[in-house]
Protein backbone atom coordinates (compact mmCIF):
# COMPACT_ATOMS: atom_id res chain seq x y z
CA UNK A 1 0.00 0.00 0.00
CA UNK A 2 1.69 3.19 -1.07
CA UNK A 3 -1.29 5.51 -1.41
CA UNK A 4 -0.44 6.98 -4.79
CA UNK A 5 -3.58 7.47 -6.92
CA UNK A 6 -2.39 5.27 -9.77
CA UNK A 7 -4.04 6.20 -13.04
CA UNK A 8 -6.54 8.53 -11.35
CA UNK A 9 -5.11 11.61 -13.06
CA UNK A 10 -3.68 12.28 -16.49
CA UNK A 11 -1.84 14.78 -18.60
CA UNK A 12 -4.44 16.00 -21.09
CA UNK A 13 -2.55 18.89 -22.67
CA UNK A 14 1.13 19.40 -23.45
CA UNK A 15 3.14 21.95 -25.39
CA UNK A 16 6.51 23.60 -25.79
CA UNK A 17 7.41 27.03 -27.08
CA UNK A 18 10.55 28.77 -28.21
CA UNK A 19 12.90 25.77 -28.16
CA UNK A 20 16.46 26.77 -29.00
CA UNK A 21 16.58 30.43 -29.94
CA UNK A 22 13.46 30.40 -32.10
CA UNK A 23 11.60 32.91 -29.96
CA UNK A 24 14.38 35.43 -29.33
CA UNK A 25 12.89 38.70 -28.16
CA UNK A 26 10.35 37.12 -25.86
CA UNK A 27 10.99 37.32 -22.14
CA UNK A 28 10.78 34.25 -19.91
CA UNK A 29 7.27 34.90 -18.58
CA UNK A 30 6.01 35.59 -22.09
CA UNK A 31 7.42 32.28 -23.30
CA UNK A 32 5.87 30.53 -20.30
CA UNK A 33 2.51 32.08 -21.19
CA UNK A 34 2.78 31.03 -24.85
CA UNK A 35 3.53 27.41 -23.87
CA UNK A 36 0.77 27.46 -21.25
CA UNK A 37 -1.87 28.75 -23.66
CA UNK A 38 -0.85 26.12 -26.21
CA UNK A 39 -1.08 23.34 -23.61
CA UNK A 40 -4.49 24.54 -22.41
CA UNK A 41 -5.76 24.68 -26.01
CA UNK A 42 -4.25 21.23 -26.68
CA UNK A 43 -6.30 19.96 -23.73
CA UNK A 44 -9.49 21.40 -25.20
CA UNK A 45 -9.84 23.67 -22.19
CA UNK A 46 -9.87 27.42 -21.72
CA UNK A 47 -7.83 29.58 -19.35
CA UNK A 48 -10.85 29.91 -17.08
CA UNK A 49 -10.89 26.15 -16.50
CA UNK A 50 -7.46 26.19 -14.82
CA UNK A 51 -7.70 26.36 -11.02
CA UNK A 52 -4.25 25.08 -10.06
CA UNK A 53 -1.09 26.84 -11.22
CA UNK A 54 2.28 25.16 -10.61
CA UNK A 55 4.94 27.40 -12.10
CA UNK A 56 8.63 28.19 -12.26
CA UNK A 57 10.34 31.21 -13.74
CA UNK A 58 14.11 31.16 -13.24
CA UNK A 59 14.49 34.67 -11.91
CA UNK A 60 11.12 35.06 -10.18
CA UNK A 61 10.79 33.40 -6.76
CA UNK A 62 7.19 34.68 -6.65
CA UNK A 63 5.95 33.04 -9.86
CA UNK A 64 3.13 31.48 -7.83
CA UNK A 65 1.57 34.96 -7.86
CA UNK A 66 2.94 36.54 -11.00
CA UNK A 67 2.05 33.70 -13.38
CA UNK A 68 -1.61 33.48 -12.29
CA UNK A 69 -1.84 37.27 -12.49
CA UNK A 70 -0.35 37.31 -16.01
CA UNK A 71 -2.73 34.61 -17.25
CA UNK A 72 -5.74 36.04 -15.41
CA UNK A 73 -6.33 33.04 -13.16
CA UNK A 74 -7.35 33.03 -9.49
CA UNK A 75 -6.08 29.56 -8.58
CA UNK A 76 -7.36 27.48 -5.67
CA UNK A 77 -3.91 25.96 -5.41
CA UNK A 78 -0.40 27.10 -6.31
CA UNK A 79 2.91 25.26 -6.11
CA UNK A 80 6.43 26.31 -6.94
CA UNK A 81 8.76 23.76 -5.39
CA UNK A 82 12.21 24.47 -6.76
CA UNK A 83 14.61 21.59 -6.85
CA UNK A 84 16.19 22.57 -10.14
CA UNK A 85 15.32 20.52 -13.19
CA UNK A 86 13.43 17.84 -11.29
CA UNK A 87 10.85 20.26 -9.92
CA UNK A 88 8.21 19.50 -12.53
CA UNK A 89 8.07 15.80 -11.74
CA UNK A 90 7.48 16.83 -8.12
CA UNK A 91 4.78 19.24 -9.28
CA UNK A 92 3.09 16.37 -11.15
CA UNK A 93 3.23 14.26 -7.97
CA UNK A 94 1.49 16.96 -5.93
CA UNK A 95 -0.94 17.70 -8.77
CA UNK A 96 -2.08 14.06 -8.77
CA UNK A 97 -2.72 14.13 -5.02
CA UNK A 98 -4.42 17.53 -5.13
CA UNK A 99 -6.67 16.59 -8.05
CA UNK A 100 -7.58 13.28 -6.46
CA UNK A 101 -8.43 15.05 -3.20
CA UNK A 102 -10.61 17.53 -5.07
CA UNK A 103 -8.58 20.56 -4.02
CA UNK A 104 -8.73 21.70 -7.64
CA UNK A 105 -9.87 20.36 -11.01
CA UNK A 106 -7.32 21.36 -13.65
CA UNK A 107 -3.65 21.97 -12.93
CA UNK A 108 -1.30 23.85 -15.22
CA UNK A 109 2.41 22.99 -14.73
CA UNK A 110 4.51 25.55 -16.58
CA UNK A 111 8.02 26.90 -17.08
CA UNK A 112 9.80 29.35 -19.33
CA UNK A 113 13.38 30.55 -19.71
CA UNK A 114 15.08 32.85 -22.19
CA UNK A 115 18.56 32.24 -20.79
CA UNK A 116 20.20 31.92 -24.20
CA UNK A 117 18.91 35.12 -25.75
CA UNK A 118 18.32 37.31 -22.69
CA UNK A 119 20.03 40.67 -22.75
CA UNK A 120 22.74 40.79 -20.11
CA UNK A 121 23.91 37.20 -20.38
CA UNK A 122 23.10 33.86 -18.84
CA UNK A 123 20.23 33.85 -16.39
CA UNK A 124 21.27 32.80 -12.88
CA UNK A 125 18.81 30.74 -10.91
CA UNK A 126 20.97 28.63 -8.65
CA UNK A 127 20.54 30.45 -5.38
CA UNK A 128 23.27 31.56 -3.00
CA UNK A 129 26.78 30.14 -3.52
CA UNK A 130 27.89 27.36 -1.19
CA UNK A 131 31.04 28.84 0.34
CA UNK A 132 32.67 25.47 1.10
CA UNK A 133 32.84 24.87 -2.64
CA UNK A 134 32.71 28.30 -4.23
CA UNK A 135 36.02 29.42 -2.69
CA UNK A 136 37.75 26.81 -4.88
CA UNK A 137 35.95 28.00 -8.05
CA UNK A 138 34.65 24.79 -9.55
CA UNK A 139 33.04 25.53 -12.91
CA UNK A 140 29.57 24.49 -11.86
CA UNK A 141 27.53 22.67 -12.77
CA UNK A 142 29.97 20.94 -15.19
CA UNK A 143 32.74 20.36 -12.62
CA UNK A 144 30.37 18.58 -10.22
CA UNK A 145 29.21 16.20 -12.94
CA UNK A 146 32.80 15.79 -14.10
CA UNK A 147 33.73 14.59 -10.61
CA UNK A 148 30.96 12.00 -10.83
CA UNK A 149 32.09 10.94 -14.30
CA UNK A 150 35.71 10.61 -13.16
CA UNK A 151 34.68 8.44 -10.24
CA UNK A 152 32.45 6.24 -12.43
CA UNK A 153 35.36 5.78 -14.86
CA UNK A 154 37.66 4.88 -11.95
CA UNK A 155 35.30 2.35 -10.37
CA UNK A 156 33.74 0.75 -13.44
CA UNK A 157 36.11 1.34 -16.32
CA UNK A 158 33.65 3.63 -18.09
CA UNK A 159 35.37 5.39 -20.99
CA UNK A 160 35.12 8.77 -22.69
CA UNK A 161 34.06 6.90 -25.83
CA UNK A 162 31.08 5.50 -23.92
CA UNK A 163 30.16 8.98 -22.69
CA UNK A 164 30.40 10.17 -26.30
CA UNK A 165 27.99 7.41 -27.36
CA UNK A 166 25.35 9.15 -25.24
CA UNK A 167 25.90 12.46 -27.01
CA UNK A 168 25.81 10.86 -30.45
CA UNK A 169 22.61 8.93 -29.65
CA UNK A 170 20.93 12.13 -28.46
CA UNK A 171 21.95 13.87 -31.69
CA UNK A 172 20.59 11.06 -33.83
CA UNK A 173 17.21 11.36 -32.10
CA UNK A 174 17.36 15.15 -32.51
CA UNK A 175 17.82 14.66 -36.23
CA UNK A 176 14.33 13.12 -36.25
CA UNK A 177 12.84 16.04 -34.30
CA UNK A 178 12.25 19.23 -36.31
CA UNK A 179 12.03 21.28 -33.08
CA UNK A 180 15.45 20.19 -31.79
CA UNK A 181 18.12 22.89 -31.62
CA UNK A 182 21.19 20.88 -32.73
CA UNK A 183 20.56 18.52 -35.66
CA UNK A 184 23.78 18.41 -37.66
CA UNK A 185 25.75 15.18 -37.91
CA UNK A 186 28.21 14.40 -35.17
CA UNK A 187 30.45 11.49 -34.22
CA UNK A 188 32.21 9.96 -31.27
CA UNK A 189 35.47 11.39 -32.62
CA UNK A 190 33.99 14.89 -32.71
CA UNK A 191 32.77 14.66 -29.11
CA UNK A 192 36.17 13.39 -27.97
CA UNK A 193 38.01 16.15 -29.83
CA UNK A 194 35.78 18.96 -28.59
CA UNK A 195 37.11 21.61 -26.22
CA UNK A 196 37.45 20.31 -22.66
CA UNK A 197 35.33 22.10 -20.06
CA UNK A 198 36.04 20.13 -16.90
CA UNK A 199 37.81 16.82 -17.41
CA UNK A 200 36.62 14.27 -18.45
CA UNK A 201 33.73 16.28 -19.93
CA UNK A 202 34.13 18.17 -23.19
CA UNK A 203 31.70 20.82 -24.34
CA UNK A 204 29.89 18.10 -26.32
CA UNK A 205 29.40 16.11 -23.10
CA UNK A 206 27.52 19.12 -21.71
CA UNK A 207 23.93 20.09 -22.38
CA UNK A 208 22.88 22.91 -24.64
CA UNK A 209 22.29 26.41 -23.37
CA UNK A 210 19.01 27.38 -25.01
CA UNK A 211 15.74 29.14 -24.42
CA UNK A 212 12.59 27.14 -24.03
CA UNK A 213 9.19 26.95 -22.39
CA UNK A 214 6.95 23.99 -21.69
CA UNK A 215 3.59 23.32 -20.08
CA UNK A 216 1.30 20.43 -19.29
CA UNK A 217 -2.29 20.34 -18.04
CA UNK A 218 -3.50 17.62 -15.66
CA UNK A 219 -7.05 16.63 -14.73
CA UNK A 220 -8.71 13.67 -13.07
CA UNK A 221 -9.01 10.62 -15.30
CA UNK A 222 -12.81 10.72 -15.56
CA UNK A 223 -12.67 14.18 -17.10
CA UNK A 224 -9.63 13.32 -19.18
CA UNK A 225 -11.66 10.78 -21.15
CA UNK A 226 -14.02 13.52 -22.38
CA UNK A 227 -11.20 15.71 -23.68
CA UNK A 228 -9.79 15.61 -27.23
CA UNK A 229 -6.35 14.08 -26.64
CA UNK A 230 -5.47 10.54 -25.65
CA UNK A 231 -4.81 10.86 -21.89
CA UNK A 232 -1.36 10.09 -20.54
CA UNK A 233 -2.29 8.58 -17.19
CA UNK A 234 0.08 9.21 -14.30
CA UNK A 235 0.72 5.77 -12.84
CA UNK A 236 3.50 6.62 -10.40
CA UNK A 237 5.53 9.58 -9.18
CA UNK A 238 8.25 9.66 -6.53
CA UNK A 239 11.11 11.95 -5.57
CA UNK A 240 14.22 11.65 -3.42
CA UNK A 241 16.64 14.34 -2.28
CA UNK A 242 19.96 13.25 -0.83
CA UNK A 243 22.18 16.33 -0.90
CA UNK A 244 22.64 19.72 -2.53
CA UNK A 245 26.35 20.11 -3.24
CA UNK A 246 28.45 17.41 -4.92
CA UNK A 247 30.88 17.40 -1.98
CA UNK A 248 28.01 16.12 0.16
CA UNK A 249 27.05 13.23 -2.13
CA UNK A 250 28.05 9.94 -0.46
CA UNK A 251 28.80 7.80 -3.52
CA UNK A 252 29.20 9.75 -6.74
CA UNK A 253 28.21 6.71 -8.78
CA UNK A 254 24.80 6.16 -7.12
CA UNK A 255 22.06 8.79 -7.26
CA UNK A 256 18.83 9.08 -5.32
CA UNK A 257 17.03 7.86 -8.46
CA UNK A 258 18.04 4.40 -7.26
CA UNK A 259 15.69 4.93 -4.30
CA UNK A 260 12.76 6.86 -5.81
CA UNK A 261 12.76 4.92 -9.09
CA UNK A 262 11.74 1.66 -7.41
CA UNK A 263 9.03 3.50 -5.46
CA UNK A 264 7.60 4.93 -8.68
CA UNK A 265 7.70 1.48 -10.30
CA UNK A 266 5.91 -0.01 -7.29
CA UNK A 267 3.20 2.65 -7.47
CA UNK A 268 2.76 1.97 -11.17
CA UNK A 269 2.91 -1.81 -10.74
CA UNK A 270 5.58 -2.13 -13.41
CA UNK A 271 9.31 -2.76 -13.71
CA UNK A 272 12.02 -1.19 -15.84
CA UNK A 273 11.65 -4.04 -18.31
CA UNK A 274 8.06 -2.95 -19.02
CA UNK A 275 8.97 0.64 -19.99
CA UNK A 276 8.66 1.29 -23.74
CA UNK A 277 10.36 4.68 -23.92
CA UNK A 278 12.69 6.39 -21.45
CA UNK A 279 13.25 10.12 -20.98
CA UNK A 280 16.06 10.81 -18.50
CA UNK A 281 17.52 14.19 -17.59
CA UNK A 282 20.70 14.36 -19.67
CA UNK A 283 22.33 17.59 -18.58
CA UNK A 284 25.64 15.79 -19.12
CA UNK A 285 26.51 12.52 -20.84
CA UNK A 286 27.35 10.84 -17.52
CA UNK A 287 23.76 11.49 -16.39
CA UNK A 288 22.23 9.13 -18.91
CA UNK A 289 24.61 6.37 -17.84
CA UNK A 290 23.98 6.93 -14.12
CA UNK A 291 20.20 7.11 -14.51
CA UNK A 292 19.90 4.06 -16.78
CA UNK A 293 21.70 2.18 -14.02
CA UNK A 294 19.83 3.70 -11.10
CA UNK A 295 16.44 3.22 -12.78
CA UNK A 296 17.13 -0.46 -13.39
CA UNK A 297 17.71 -0.60 -17.14
CA UNK A 298 21.15 -2.14 -16.55
CA UNK A 299 23.19 -3.14 -13.49
CA UNK A 300 25.26 -0.58 -11.58
CA UNK A 301 28.51 0.04 -13.37
CA UNK A 302 27.30 -1.36 -16.69
CA UNK A 303 25.85 1.89 -18.06
CA UNK A 304 28.85 2.67 -20.23
CA UNK A 305 28.83 -0.73 -21.87
CA UNK A 306 25.00 -0.62 -22.12
CA UNK A 307 24.99 2.47 -24.35
CA UNK A 308 27.67 1.21 -26.77
CA UNK A 309 27.03 0.54 -30.46
CA UNK A 310 24.05 2.88 -30.72
CA UNK A 311 22.02 0.94 -28.15
CA UNK A 312 20.01 3.99 -27.06
CA UNK A 313 19.96 5.70 -30.48
CA UNK A 314 17.15 5.32 -33.03
CA UNK A 315 16.92 1.63 -33.97
CA UNK A 316 18.77 0.57 -30.79
CA UNK A 317 17.60 -1.77 -28.08
CA UNK A 318 16.11 0.91 -25.80
CA UNK A 319 14.70 4.26 -26.98
CA UNK A 320 16.15 6.91 -24.65
CA UNK A 321 15.62 10.68 -24.86
CA UNK A 322 13.70 10.53 -28.09
CA UNK A 323 13.36 14.30 -28.48
CA UNK A 324 17.15 14.66 -28.59
CA UNK A 325 17.38 15.40 -24.85
CA UNK A 326 19.09 18.22 -23.08
CA UNK A 327 22.19 17.41 -25.09
CA UNK A 328 20.71 18.12 -28.53
CA UNK A 329 17.07 19.26 -28.30
CA UNK A 330 16.65 21.88 -25.59
CA UNK A 331 18.11 22.87 -22.22
CA UNK A 332 16.85 26.19 -20.87
CA UNK A 333 18.22 25.58 -17.35
CA UNK A 334 15.51 23.35 -15.91
CA UNK A 335 14.81 20.63 -18.44
CA UNK A 336 12.52 18.25 -16.51
CA UNK A 337 9.21 19.44 -17.92
CA UNK A 338 10.43 18.64 -21.44
CA UNK A 339 10.94 14.97 -20.51
CA UNK A 340 7.27 14.82 -19.50
CA UNK A 341 6.08 16.54 -22.68
CA UNK A 342 8.07 14.04 -24.77
CA UNK A 343 6.71 11.08 -22.78
CA UNK A 344 3.19 12.36 -23.45
CA UNK A 345 3.82 12.82 -27.17
CA UNK A 346 5.20 9.29 -27.42
CA UNK A 347 2.20 7.83 -25.54
CA UNK A 348 -0.18 9.67 -27.83
CA UNK A 349 1.64 8.37 -30.90
CA UNK A 350 2.18 11.95 -32.07
CA UNK A 351 5.98 12.11 -32.10
CA UNK A 352 6.34 12.16 -35.88
CA UNK A 353 9.51 10.70 -37.38
CA UNK A 354 10.87 9.83 -33.94
CA UNK A 355 7.73 7.97 -32.83
CA UNK A 356 8.51 4.67 -31.12
CA UNK A 357 6.15 1.80 -32.02
CA UNK A 358 3.51 0.61 -29.55
CA UNK A 359 4.25 2.89 -26.60
CA UNK A 360 2.13 1.99 -23.58
CA UNK A 361 4.50 2.97 -20.78
CA UNK A 362 6.79 6.00 -20.72
CA UNK A 363 9.16 7.09 -17.97
CA UNK A 364 9.98 10.78 -17.55
CA UNK A 365 12.76 11.55 -15.08
CA UNK A 366 14.02 14.79 -13.58
CA UNK A 367 17.35 15.70 -12.00
CA UNK A 368 18.08 18.86 -10.06
CA UNK A 369 21.14 20.52 -8.60
CA UNK A 370 24.31 18.45 -8.85
CA UNK A 371 22.77 14.96 -9.03
CA UNK A 372 20.97 16.18 -5.91
CA UNK A 373 17.22 15.94 -6.42
CA UNK A 374 15.83 12.99 -8.34
CA UNK A 375 12.22 12.52 -9.40
CA UNK A 376 10.51 9.92 -11.54
CA UNK A 377 7.13 9.94 -13.23
CA UNK A 378 5.65 6.96 -15.05
CA UNK A 379 2.89 7.52 -17.59
CA UNK A 380 0.71 4.92 -19.24
CA UNK A 381 -1.92 4.67 -21.92
CA UNK A 382 -5.50 3.41 -21.48
CA UNK A 383 -4.35 -0.23 -21.74
CA UNK A 384 -2.23 0.12 -18.59
CA UNK A 385 -5.14 0.99 -16.31
CA UNK B 1 27.22 24.12 25.87
CA UNK B 2 29.33 26.75 24.23
CA UNK B 3 27.83 29.06 21.68
CA UNK B 4 29.22 28.18 18.30
CA UNK B 5 29.09 30.27 15.14
CA UNK B 6 30.29 27.64 12.70
CA UNK B 7 30.68 29.56 9.44
CA UNK B 8 32.20 32.58 11.13
CA UNK B 9 34.59 30.61 13.32
CA UNK B 10 35.76 28.30 10.55
CA UNK B 11 36.57 31.32 8.38
CA UNK B 12 38.42 32.94 11.29
CA UNK B 13 40.46 29.78 11.85
CA UNK B 14 41.41 29.62 8.18
CA UNK B 15 42.33 33.29 8.15
CA UNK B 16 44.64 32.52 11.09
CA UNK B 17 46.23 29.64 9.19
CA UNK B 18 44.43 26.81 10.99
CA UNK B 19 42.36 23.95 9.57
CA UNK B 20 39.81 22.94 12.20
CA UNK B 21 37.03 20.37 12.11
CA UNK B 22 34.03 19.96 14.37
CA UNK B 23 33.68 16.77 16.41
CA UNK B 24 30.85 15.44 18.53
CA UNK B 25 31.92 15.11 22.16
CA UNK B 26 29.55 12.18 22.69
CA UNK B 27 30.27 10.06 19.63
CA UNK B 28 33.65 11.32 18.47
CA UNK B 29 32.18 11.71 14.97
CA UNK B 30 33.69 14.47 12.84
CA UNK B 31 31.59 16.61 10.54
CA UNK B 32 32.32 18.89 7.61
CA UNK B 33 31.14 21.40 6.47
CA UNK B 34 30.73 23.30 9.76
CA UNK B 35 27.21 23.25 11.18
CA UNK B 36 25.38 24.08 14.40
CA UNK B 37 24.57 20.39 14.89
CA UNK B 38 25.51 16.91 13.68
CA UNK B 39 23.49 16.22 10.53
CA UNK B 40 21.04 13.38 10.96
CA UNK B 41 21.03 13.43 14.76
CA UNK B 42 20.80 17.09 15.71
CA UNK B 43 23.40 16.65 18.44
CA UNK B 44 24.82 20.05 19.31
CA UNK B 45 27.74 18.80 21.40
CA UNK B 46 30.31 19.95 18.87
CA UNK B 47 33.81 21.10 19.61
CA UNK B 48 36.57 22.35 17.30
CA UNK B 49 39.54 20.04 16.81
CA UNK B 50 42.71 20.54 14.77
CA UNK B 51 42.46 18.50 11.56
CA UNK B 52 45.19 15.96 10.83
CA UNK B 53 45.34 17.27 7.27
CA UNK B 54 45.71 13.75 5.91
CA UNK B 55 43.51 12.86 2.99
CA UNK B 56 43.00 10.73 -0.11
CA UNK B 57 41.63 11.96 -3.43
CA UNK B 58 38.08 10.59 -3.96
CA UNK B 59 37.57 12.26 -7.33
CA UNK B 60 39.25 14.89 -9.44
CA UNK B 61 38.65 17.20 -12.38
CA UNK B 62 40.52 19.93 -14.24
CA UNK B 63 38.82 23.24 -14.87
CA UNK B 64 39.96 24.24 -18.36
CA UNK B 65 40.55 27.86 -19.21
CA UNK B 66 41.42 29.89 -22.25
CA UNK B 67 45.12 30.79 -22.18
CA UNK B 68 46.76 32.69 -20.66
CA UNK B 69 44.55 31.79 -17.71
CA UNK B 70 45.87 28.53 -16.26
CA UNK B 71 43.92 25.32 -15.89
CA UNK B 72 43.48 24.19 -12.30
CA UNK B 73 42.50 21.17 -10.29
CA UNK B 74 39.27 20.67 -8.35
CA UNK B 75 39.09 17.57 -6.16
CA UNK B 76 37.02 15.85 -3.54
CA UNK B 77 39.20 14.65 -0.70
CA UNK B 78 38.33 12.03 1.90
CA UNK B 79 39.99 13.12 5.14
CA UNK B 80 41.42 10.71 7.69
CA UNK B 81 38.73 11.97 10.08
CA UNK B 82 36.05 10.37 7.88
CA UNK B 83 34.63 13.45 6.20
CA UNK B 84 34.87 14.63 2.61
CA UNK B 85 35.58 18.11 1.30
CA UNK B 86 36.07 19.93 -1.97
CA UNK B 87 39.42 21.61 -2.45
CA UNK B 88 42.28 22.12 -4.88
CA UNK B 89 45.43 20.03 -5.12
CA UNK B 90 48.36 22.37 -5.76
CA UNK B 91 52.11 22.05 -6.39
CA UNK B 92 51.42 19.32 -8.95
CA UNK B 93 50.25 19.38 -12.55
CA UNK B 94 46.45 19.03 -12.58
CA UNK B 95 46.79 16.06 -14.97
CA UNK B 96 48.96 14.26 -12.39
CA UNK B 97 46.27 14.28 -9.70
CA UNK B 98 44.81 10.77 -9.50
CA UNK B 99 41.99 9.18 -7.57
CA UNK B 100 43.45 7.38 -4.56
CA UNK B 101 46.42 9.73 -4.27
CA UNK B 102 47.51 10.66 -0.72
CA UNK B 103 47.41 14.39 -0.05
CA UNK B 104 48.15 16.74 2.85
CA UNK B 105 46.26 19.89 3.77
CA UNK B 106 47.69 23.33 4.27
CA UNK B 107 46.18 26.74 4.56
CA UNK B 108 46.96 28.75 1.46
CA UNK B 109 45.20 31.08 -0.89
CA UNK B 110 42.91 30.66 -3.87
CA UNK B 111 42.93 33.88 -5.89
CA UNK B 112 43.96 35.86 -2.80
CA UNK B 113 41.33 34.30 -0.53
CA UNK B 114 42.55 32.14 2.37
CA UNK B 115 41.46 28.52 1.96
CA UNK B 116 42.33 24.99 2.99
CA UNK B 117 44.14 23.47 0.01
CA UNK B 118 46.10 20.27 -0.48
CA UNK B 119 49.36 19.08 -1.97
CA UNK B 120 50.69 15.59 -2.70
CA UNK B 121 51.71 13.80 0.51
CA UNK B 122 54.61 12.03 -1.16
CA UNK B 123 54.81 8.39 -0.17
CA UNK B 124 53.39 8.80 3.32
CA UNK B 125 50.00 7.21 4.18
Amino acid sequence: MNGFPRGKTAVVGAATFGIGKSAAGYRAHEMLAKASLAAIADAGLSVGDIDGVFSILPEDPFSAMSVPEYLGIRPKLVETTRTGGSAFQIHALWAALALEAGLCDAVLICYGSNQATAAGGLVRSGGAPFVYESVYKPRNPPSSYALAAARHMHEYGTTREQLAEVAVAARRWAQLNPDAYRREDTSIEEVLAARMVSDPLSVRDCCLVTDGAAAVVMTRADRARDLPQKPAYLLGAAQATWHRSISNMDDLTVTAASECGPRAYEQAGVTAADIDVVQVYDAFTINTILFLEDLGFCPKGEGGRFVEDGAIAPGGKLPVNTNGGGLSCVHPGMYGLFTMVEAVQQLRGMAGDRQVDNVNLALAHGNGGTLSSQAVTIFGGEATL
Amino acid sequence: MNDMFPDKQFAEFVAAGRFMLQRSRKTGEYIYYPRVAVPGTGDQDLEWVEASGKGVVYSTTIVRNKPPKADYNIALIDLAEGVRMMSRIVNVEPEAVKIGMAVMAKVGEVDDVAAVIFEPAGDSV
